[in-house]
């Protein structure tokens, strides 16, 4: 092992999944690509809703891959900060909705 | 007004200025030791070694290293302080080839092709000669940037000149950043100009091709989902009209090259470079149907070996001794920059290559 959990080269690594599970591995790049195809979003719409889950999942090979994959696209700065509030608002609001079980449990107990 | 960010390389007395020292770079490092392949060993292994030319059909001229902008990832090092020039005797010289070569298209390019001041001599000229296609790579601004050249959109028309032009984005923060600030809104104002000469519209013959090269270290995305993106815009926020998106990838030379050492990117660069090299792309590298010519009437692969000083290698290597048969025999010159070429979907100055 590193010392450290996280290399950046292993990114370029993700494709060797198959070599253990060859079966299952393809199966998820092919439905991966499928994904990220143009359809009802554009390819563009789908790599700032992945940039914001790269976020949210705090994943650095996903921020690392989808901060290249937006500039390429020509993504601007703002749009991508603004894709990864969505993202955070999202987070926080989970966290904050939550409240209100708290907010149940107090009045049910102390009136 | 446009406002200049930088000073050229050559002005700056920096080492990557010289042909010789921005070899040796890419000759070193990861590719010395082994860690990537040169771009020799790769394409040896898929059989293209040497790279041999098909027939001539673009002589890419350039006329001059002098240009009113000076771009961050300027490939040429151009800029104000560049004298460079050619001269109407080597204008010649090429006119007399290009009407014997069989080639279709002529294409001029700096620099800024227009601060030549036989420009329009050599224009109206190159019209006579019975060539298909004329482009002048106009970085747009020049035409804004003094009153000797606010006619350049009429005199276009007036020789069916077909027009590419370099915007790197749709907006200013992206555009002036690369390009300098004042750059897009001078663009975007040329932009209007041409179009209301008819380049760009519908049904009016008068082509306006945009070129887009990415702001920093990493590659062009999908080729037609950018020109959707930028037609979308341009139209929306400014009612321009354009004909293709050309996406170029900016190949790790002079000044871009620079940029790369200097943010720490080159390594990552050349590997991403090299892990997307396409061997559908090496079929079509634009220097096996392109003829480059420097203002001093050198012959050259392309412009980028132009800019490393890489001649081709035949005994006739000046336009005055022009060797069609010899040069049609010769082996392409290539080093780690070609890599540019054959990533991805591929990449010329006419954009994708597959």
């Amino acid at each position: 092992m590193d010392n450290s959990y996280y290399n950046p080269k292993d990114l370029k690594k993700f494709g060797n999944i198959t070599d253990f599970q060859k079966e299952l591995g393809d199966k998820f790049f092919e439905y991966y690509t499928s994904v990220f195809k143009d359809g009802a979003l554009t390819e563009r719409e789908k790599a700032l809703i992945a940039l914001a889950v790269a976020h949210t999942e705090q994943c650095p090979y996903c921020i690392d891959a989808y901060t290249q994959d937006t500039l390429q696209r020509g993504v601007t700065r703002e749009e991508m900060m603004e894709a990864v509030h969505v993202g955070a608002a999202i987070k926080s609001g989970a966290a904050l909705v939550h409240s209100t079980m708290m907010m149940n449990k107090v009045k049910k107990l102390d009136g | 007004m446009t406002k200049l960010n930088l000073k050229s390389l050559k002005r700056r007395k920096s080492l990557l200025a010289q042909a010789d020292h921005q070899l040796e770079y890419l000759s070193n490092g990861i590719f010395k030791s082994g860690e990537l392949p040169t771009f020799k060993a790769k394409i040896e292994k898929d059989g293209f070694l040497p790279l041999k030319p098909k027939k001539l059909e673009i002589f890419q001229i350039n006329l001059g290293y002098m240009c009113n902008q000076v771009c961050s990832h300027c490939h040429v090092d151009a800029g104000p302080d560049r004298q460079e020039i050619m001269t109407r005797e080597t204008m010649q010289h090429c006119l007399d080839v290009i009407k014997e070569s069989g080639a279709h298209t002529l294409d001029l390019t700096g620099g800024a092709p227009e601060m030549n001041p036989n420009f329009r001599w050599f224009v109206e000229e190159a019209s006579k000669v019975g060539i298909d296609d004329i482009i002048v790579r106009s970085n747009l601004t020049i035409i804004k940037a003094n009153k000797k050249y606010a006619e350049l959109p009429d005199f276009f028309k007036k020789h069916g000149i077909h027009v590419v032009s370099s915007l790197p984005h749709w907006t200013k923060g992206k555009t002036d950043k690369q390009r300098g600030e004042g750059v897009f809104n001078a663009s975007i104002e040329a932009l209007k100009d041409l179009n209301k000469v008819g380049y760009g519209m519908q049904d009016s013959g008068l082509k306006l091709d945009l070129v887009y090269n990415p702001s920093g270290a990493f590659m062009p995305g999908n080729q037609a989902s950018l020109e959707k993106d930028f037609k979308k815009a341009l139209k929306d926020d400014f009612d321009i009209h354009f004909n293709n998106l050309l996406a170029i990838t900016n190949l790790p030379i002079s000044r871009f090259l620079d940029y790369l050492i200097a943010s720490e990117n080159y390594e990552d660069y050349m590997y991403n470079l090299v892990e997307a090299y396409n061997p559908i792309a090496v079929q079509n590298v634009m220097c096996r149907n392109t003829l480059s010519v420097s203002w001093d009437g050198w012959l050259y692969d392309c412009d980028f070996n132009q800019m490393l000083c890489m001649k081709i290698e035949t005994e006739k290597n000046h336009i005055k001794d022009f060797d069609l048969e010899a040069l049609q025999k010769r082996n392409i010159r290539i080093h780690q920059h070609c890599y540019g070429c054959t990533a991805g979907a591929g990449s010329s100055c006419g954009g994708t290559t597959t």
